[in-house]
Order: C-alpha cells, then sequence, then structure tokens
C-alpha cells in the first residue's frame, strides 16, 4: 500500500463531508448535491467524482469491482483500480456477483445486482438538462419548480422529425416521480436495470462537483410518452463468443472488409456464460485457435 | 480469428509509463536539468505553474515543471494534486500591496508620482530578435545598482481614493470563500470570483481580457497600476490574538480604473477591475483585473450582453485544470454509447428506406 496517504487516499474530514451528501443525495432520490470536489491525481472527466464516492463508502472488508464500458481490463479501469489497490489495499475482483463495491463508467453490469452490493456510477455532466439551458443557475430553479417541460419538448420534437426519441445514451429518467435525472452515459439499454434495483446506486460527478443517489427499491422511470413507449437499442445480434441474446454487444471491426463480430461488453457476464458451456458462433474458432 | 479480445491493460500502461519517462529524460548524453536551474532560468514557467496550480512553492512547482516536461497546464494539475492533500489550517490576513518591496511599478494615467515609474526586470522595451549571444552562454554583465529609494509609494487607487474619483473597495468581513473547498454557487461572491480568476487559465483569461477590449463588454479601462514584488504573509492564530509574519511571496498586482457614469445612487465615478497572481505574471494580472471589471457588470446596473461579463460562463470555464481534464476525457473508450448511436442512425435509416420503398 502507498505511504504517507490516507485510506482510500482522501483525508477522513473529506470522507466525513462526501459522506454527509451521499446521506442528503440517498434521502432525496434524483436531486443534484453540490458537494466540495477535491482535485484528484487523476485528470477531471476521468471518474474523479466516482472514486471520491468510491474512497468515501469503501471499507477495509470491501470487494472492489471497476468496469469501462463493461470492461474490467480498460484501461481506464485499470488505472482506477490499481489506483484502489495501492491507496486502499483492499480486495479486487472482475466478477460481478463477488464485488461490494462497484465503480463503473458507461454500464450496468448484466447481471442483476443485490441488496448488499453499492454500485458507484462516473458522471461526466450531472444536470440531465445541460444540453437544453447552459445556466446552472436556472436549471436549479427548473429541478426546484420540477419544470420539465423543456425536456417534454425536446422528445417530443424529436418524434415530430425522426419519428423516434433520438437520445440513445444517457437517457434522462425520473427518480421516485419528482427529479428529472441523467442515468450518466449508459446506453439506454441499461436504464430499465436502475428501476426498483436492490443495489444502493450512488452517481459522483467530480469536475461538475455534484453527487446523487438512488436509493434501493426507488422507481426510476425513462421518460416517454404513452402513444411512443421508451425503448432500448441492442444490436440484433447473439454474442459471437457466449451466444447471449439478452446482453448489450460491442461492434468489433475484425477485417478491412466490412466483417464485424458482435460480443457483450460486459466481460464478466461473457465470460462466466463461456466458464458454464455457453459458446457463440465466433467462440468456437477462438478456442480452435 | 483476427478478434482478441483486449487483455493486458495493465501491463499497456506500465510499459507506456516506462517510455514516457525515458522520453521524458531524452538523449542521456545531454547534462540532466535540476530543479535550481529551472526556478532560476524558467522562472516565469515556475510562477504560471504556482499560479494556476494554487501553490506557492518554487522548489515543487520545478519539479512539477521538469515531470511535466515544460507543459504548463499537466504542471499546474501535479501542483493542484499535491495540495489537495494538504491539511488547510487558516487563512492569511489581506496582503497590504502598499508595503510591497517593489522591484516593478508603472501607472498609465499619471506621468509621475511619489516613488517614481520603475521598470523593472521587463520584457516591455526588448526588440524581440533572437538572441544568438545567449545561445553560446555566458553570464551578462551586472546590471547597475543604486540606494534603495525609502518614498512611500502608495497605490494609485489610493491616491484617487482619496479625492473620492474611484469607488471604494475592501474587503467583507468573515471568512474568504475557498472554492477548493466548497463548490461554486450563483450570484458567486467577489472573493470566490476573484480565487477563481487567479486559479484559471492565462490563456482563457487573455482571450476574454482581450474580447472586452474589442466590443464585448467594453469598460474603458485604463492600468491604473501595475506592481510586482514582495509582500508578507500574515496569519494571526486564534490562540495567540496578534499576527505573524510567516514569510514572503512575489505577487504581480494590477489596478484598472475603468470609466462609470454614475447611476441613479451613485454619482460618476471611476470604478475598479483588480488582478493579483502569484510571481511575476504581469498579462495574467491585467487579463485578470479586465474580466474581474467585466463580471461586476450585473453589480453596477450595466447590461450584460457579452462571454466575459456572463460570470456563470467565466467561473465554469476559466481552470485548465477541470478542461483539459474534460476536453481530454473525449480519448477514453466509449464505444458502448457509439454503439448505442450506430444502432440508433442505423435504425433511423431503415425507416427512411422503408418510406422511400413505400412510395415508389
Amino acid at each position: 500500500m502507498m505511504q504517507g496517504y490516507n485510506f482510500a487516499y482522501l483525508d477522513e474530514q473529506t470522507k466525513r463531508m462526501i459522506r454527509r451528501a451521499i446521506l442528503k443525495a440517498v434521502a432525496v432520490p434524483g436531486l443534484q448535491v453540490p458537494f466540495g470536489s477535491r482535485e484528484m491525481p487523476l485528470p477531471y472527466g476521468w471518474g474523479t467524482g466516482g472514486i471520491q464516492v468510491t474512497a468515501s463508502v469503501l471499507g477495509r472488508n470491501d470487494v472492489l469491482k471497476v468496469i469501462d464500458q463493461g470492461a474490467d481490463d480498460t484501461t481506464n479501469a485499470v488505472s482506477i483500480r490499481q489506483f484502489f489497490a495501492r491507496t486502499a489495499g483492499v480486495a479486487t475482483t472482475t466478477r460481478t456477483a463477488e464485488a461490494s463495491v462497484i465503480q463503473t463508467r458507461h454500464r450496468i453490469p448484466e447481471q442483476a445486482l443485490r441488496e448488499d452490493q453499492i454500485i458507484v456510477y462516473q458522471v461526466p455532466q450531472p444536470e440531465p438538462l445541460s444540453r437544453l439551458e447552459p445556466s446552472r443557475a436556472e436549471t436549479r430553479r427548473m429541478h426546484a419548480l420540477a419544470d420539465y417541460g423543456l425536456m417534454h419538448v425536446k422528445l417530443y420534437e424529436d418524434i415530430a422529425r425522426f419519428g423516434q426519441v433520438a437520445i440513445s445514451y444517457d437517457y434522462p429518467v425520473m427518480v421516485n416521480h419528482r427529479y428529472l435525472m441523467a442515468p450518466s452515459p449508459i446506453p439506454a439499454f441499461d436504464n430499465p436495470k436502475m428501476h426498483m434495483m436492490p443495489a444502493l446506486q450512488l452517481f459522483g460527478a467530480g469536475r461538475e462537483k455534484r453527487i446523487y443517489a438512488v436509493p434501493p427499491y426507488t422507481e426510476v422511470r425513462s421518460l416517454d410518452f404513452d402513444d411512443h413507449p421508451f425503448r432500448a437499442g441492442r444490436a440484433p445480434h447473439a454474442c459471437g463468443l457466449c451466444g447471449a441474446t439478452d446482453s448489450y454487444l460491442d461492434e468489433v471491426v475484425v477485417d478491412n472488409r466490412g466483417g464485424r463480430l458482435f460480443v457483450c461488453s460486459d466481460t464478466d457476464y461473457c465470460a462466466e456464460r463461456r466458464a458454464t458451456g455457453h459458446v457463440g458462433a465466433d467462440g468456437v474458432q477462438e478456442a480452435a485457435e | 480469428m483476427a478478434y482478441v479480445a483486449v487483455k493486458g491493460g495493465e501491463q499497456a500502461i506500465a510499459n507506456a509509463h516506462a517510455w514516457l519517462a525515458e522520453a521524458r529524460r531524452g538523449d542521456p548524453a545531454v547534462p540532466e536539468v535540476t530543479l535550481s536551474q529551472i526556478s532560476e532560468q524558467l522562472g516565469r514557467a515556475v510562477d504560471r505553474a504556482m499560479g494556476e496550480g494554487s501553490l506557492y512553492d518554487r522548489e515543487l512547482a520545478a519539479l512539477a515543471v521538469k515531470q511535466a516536461q515544460g507543459d504548463l497546464i499537466e504542471a499546474a494539475f501535479l501542483l493542484r494534486a499535491y495540495r489537495t492533500t494538504m491539511p488547510r489550517f487558516g487563512h492569511s490576513l489581506p496582503v497590504d500591496t502598499a508595503k510591497m518591496q517593489l522591484r516593478r511599478r508603472v501607472s498609465a494615467v499619471f506621468k509621475d508620482l511619489p516613488g517614481g515609474q520603475v521598470l523593472g526586470p521587463t520584457y516591455d522595451y526588448t526588440h524581440r530578435l533572437l538572441d544568438f549571444a545567449l545561445a553560446a552562454g555566458g553570464n551578462p554583465p551586472p546590471a547597475p545598482q543604486d540606494q534603495a529609494d525609502a518614498t512611500a509609494m502608495p497605490r494609485v487607487a489610493d491616491i484617487l481614493g482619496d479625492e473620492g474619483l474611484i469607488e471604494r473597495d475592501g474587503a467583507e468581513d468573515g471568512e474568504p470563500g475557498d472554492l477548493t473547498r466548497e463548490p461554486l454557487s450563483f450570484p458567486a461572491p467577489r472573493d470566490v470570483r476573484l480565487q477563481a480568476l487567479a486559479r484559471g487559465d492565462e490563456g482563457f483569461l487573455l482571450a476574454m481580457g482581450y474580447s472586452t477590449q474589442r466590443g464585448y463588454g467594453g469598460s474603458h479601462p485604463f492600468a491604473g497600476e501595475i506592481r510586482m514584488g514582495e509582500v508578507s504573509i500574515e496569519l494571526e492564530p486564534p490562540e495567540l490574538g496578534f499576527a505573524i509574519d510567516i514569510g514572503e511571496i512575489t505577487v504581480t498586482e494590477c489596478q484598472m480604473v475603468n470609466q462609470f457614469k454614475g447611476s441613479k445612487t451613485v454619482p460618476p465615478q471611476f470604478t475598479r477591475g483588480y488582478g493579483l497572481v502569484f510571481g511575476q505574471t504581469e498579462r495574467k494580472a491585467m487579463a485578470m483585473a479586465l474580466v474581474d471589471r467585466a463580471m461586476r457588470a450585473e453589480e453596477l446596473g450595466e447590461d450584460v450582453t457579452a462571454p466575459a461579463q456572463n460570470v456563470e460562463f467565466v467561473l465554469y470555464h476559466s481552470d485548465n485544470i477541470e478542461a483539459t481534464g474534460f476536453v481530454e476525457h473525449l480519448k477514453l473508450p466509449h464505444y458502448v454509447d457509439f454503439q448505442s448511436e450506430l444502432e440508433s442512425v442505423r435504425r433511423m435509416r431503415a425507416e427512411v428506406a422503408q418510406l422511400a420503398e413505400a412510395a415508389e
């Protein structure tokens, strides 16, 4: 473990400040709580909010999993996992089921989370209205009044112009019938997993200095209209390696002739399936290689 | 098969760091620079790193400049990340820049004034000709010396203030805000705004200040005074009840004097724009003073129309550590979101094609 720094890097006063913000966020689901975000040794926009939240909830007996794009081995996930391995010395895992704290960027694991787990989302832009109204003084007022007409108009205009809502990730949700919330840039495919999730969901935005939360078993509805219900898209294929048809897929370019391979973005989910004998159309070839 | 599951991120990162260290050192046949060489001979770089890094420590700043291969935003980032681990044990009394040990003092609004104009070590009147003698190295002849002038050198703003020609200024009582501890909120008080500007990116402030001169929120500024030198830092620990001197720092201060026609409640008088930055950083102090004044538009009853007058816009975008992090985060993998966009575009294109077919 790294010498000269406190457990999980942040000093205890800072952790207490962050925990107070987390408690407030849990008490008012979906409300963005400003907090004294610290300058971390990793760049803003690279997970500093998630890291601060994780550092504040992490205990010595926790088992940490860090994913980026659903994968444990993407460089930034590796970097953040190493950061906690160095500063907190906690056990780490790539297996969703074994983790007590999961820090994620852009995905929710395919495997359903449990009550004894916490998922920490890295959030680049906590303000769901930011693209419609740049002033935070103004969006704050809109949240206070639950004045979300602007977002409904945006969805309506999308439907009028494109025949569908043209938001495919960071799709806005209504939490506990009260606050409009940015689910972070997860694909809309993942939105339904947030609804009534048994695990505690925490969101940290370091650069924008906001924390918000969805407590266990809270209603999280993706915005839609009665005649245009929310629909989540995924590539219409089966995973080439494990054959899954229910997982979110990455599209991998395999040659210069238009060849594509679709594979699970959740690397742990895919590996677990293959370990239990599931084989996709391209998986056999992989085994033969 | 062409597809290989991407593994080994850990090793790739370690290798990248090793390569970086080698590249940083450069040709090992060339002597390595020392921290004292950097702080002595690249002092302006050290000053900028200290200012934007919000940490006054020449040695650490020199290390940051070395470690960052001279990338000053990266150097400021290193200093900030170090600074954030330090406990905060109080705040100093306001520095008294009237008592500054001056190395430079110029006023553009008076031909002469008590203490006179002092050019100091400035590039202002150098002709920008590459000095090939400098390339060869060697020590310059010693600069002429004289007895220190003991004349008090009052601040120009105080001279104007004695006549009531410029608005009063002064810190409010109470603890100054600190945006490294508390998040920004609006309306942001002036102490927090000035802190943000003092930490802000020199290039950003320069462009914003420049924009006010070109008509985007102009405030008819005069450089009332620019001074650079050493000031004492005094701290008053509550258990002592009196101030103690904890050291001195070099700062550059700029007071802009701006036209103001007066309002219903205030007679016509000059208004202030203020800049104060660590080290010898005159360009930034001047730009800061322009932007500070521009951001006071609302308070002074002026129309808020230009970017530099928009407090939220300036404060949210002046910090280069935040900006560089977010701009550069675009190089992180985004393929999950891109995939969802791909599917969405394909779906929309299919619908358009269907409609076109149906129409035929």
